[in-house]
């Protein structure tokens, strides 16, 4: 009986910031990158101010387990000798460091990965590519996590 | 690190000029992110793989910069238009300077 009054009132518990977190979130604009993303990406955009678009960043609404969370990254462009995708970085804001990793591409390759990251706790997660002519596209999503992926 | 052996593959090894080969490469590391700490509250320093190269024939054609943010036993999948027939290689660079490396053979025709 004890244990059963626990569990609703940790499930209320949970359940209240669960709509608490959500509500912060519709209340507030953009959460703040908890590190030096920014830099990060001016950094790799050379300064540019990146176009909304052309990069698909895929990830799940809710990680369960910030220590392995699939991502696949891809740039719906023709990738030719002429113009193709340099680079795609991927930076998590709320990370203890912005850098996850940046794949480099060729007119040999397409423009599409997949792999597994670690996300210490709910946060966006930026990719940004950059062209061979030096333009700039970004996509964010924002991933909600359970268990953090850091280790503390 | 020489006793590990990554795992490859390759969803065909014989395409047209122009198709595209779809790669899935595996390899065993800890992936040790510099942020854990251990039983005395001692943060235990990174080591990590810190780069992931596919090369068609001495020339690169994929690669990745890994950072602590990329999960153990890091996993990729993506996709290659080789233009010609001959040797992929796949090199994995610890942050010890160590390499892993396979290989796999292509046609083109």
């Amino acid at each position: 009986m004890r244990d059963a009054m626990n569990r609703r009132q940790a499930l209320a518990l949970g359940t209240g910031a669960v709509v608490a977190a959500t509500l912060s979130l519709r209340a507030g604009p953009a959460r703040a990158a908890k590190n030096n993303s920014e830099e990060a990406i001016k950094a790799f955009t050379r300064g540019k101010e990146p176009v909304r678009g052309k990069v698909r960043l895929e990830l799940p609404e809710i990680a369960e387990n910030g220590n392995t969370v699939p991502m696949t990254v891809s740039v719906d462009v023709p990738m030719t000798e002429e113009s193709f995708v340099e680079e795609v970085m991927i930076v998590a804001e709320g990370n203890p460091n912005p850098g996850v990793i940046s794949f480099h591409f060729t007119p040999s390759s397409v423009a599409e990965a997949n792999t597994r990251i670690r996300l210490a706790e709910t946060q966006n997660v930026v990719a940004i590519a950059r062209m061979n002519d030096g333009s700039v596209f970004s996509d964010v999503r924002q991933v909600k996590v359970t268990i953090g992926g850091c280790g503390g | 690190m020489a006793d590990v052996k990554p795992r490859i593959k390759l969803d065909k090894k014989d395409v047209a000029k122009g198709g595209v080969i779809e790669v899935k490469t595996l390899v065993s590391h800890t992936m040790e992110s510099g942020q854990r700490k251990d039983k005395d509250g001692k943060t235990i320093p990174r080591k990590i793989l810190n780069t992931f190269t596919c090369d068609l024939n001495g020339k690169m054609i994929f690669s990745a910069n890994m950072e602590g943010a990329v999960s153990a036993n890091p996993y990729f999948q993506f996709k290659i238009k080789p233009a010609e027939s001959g040797t992929l290689t796949f090199t994995w660079t610890d942050d010890d300077g160590s390499k892993i490396q396979a290989t796999e053979q292509i046609k083109v025709s």
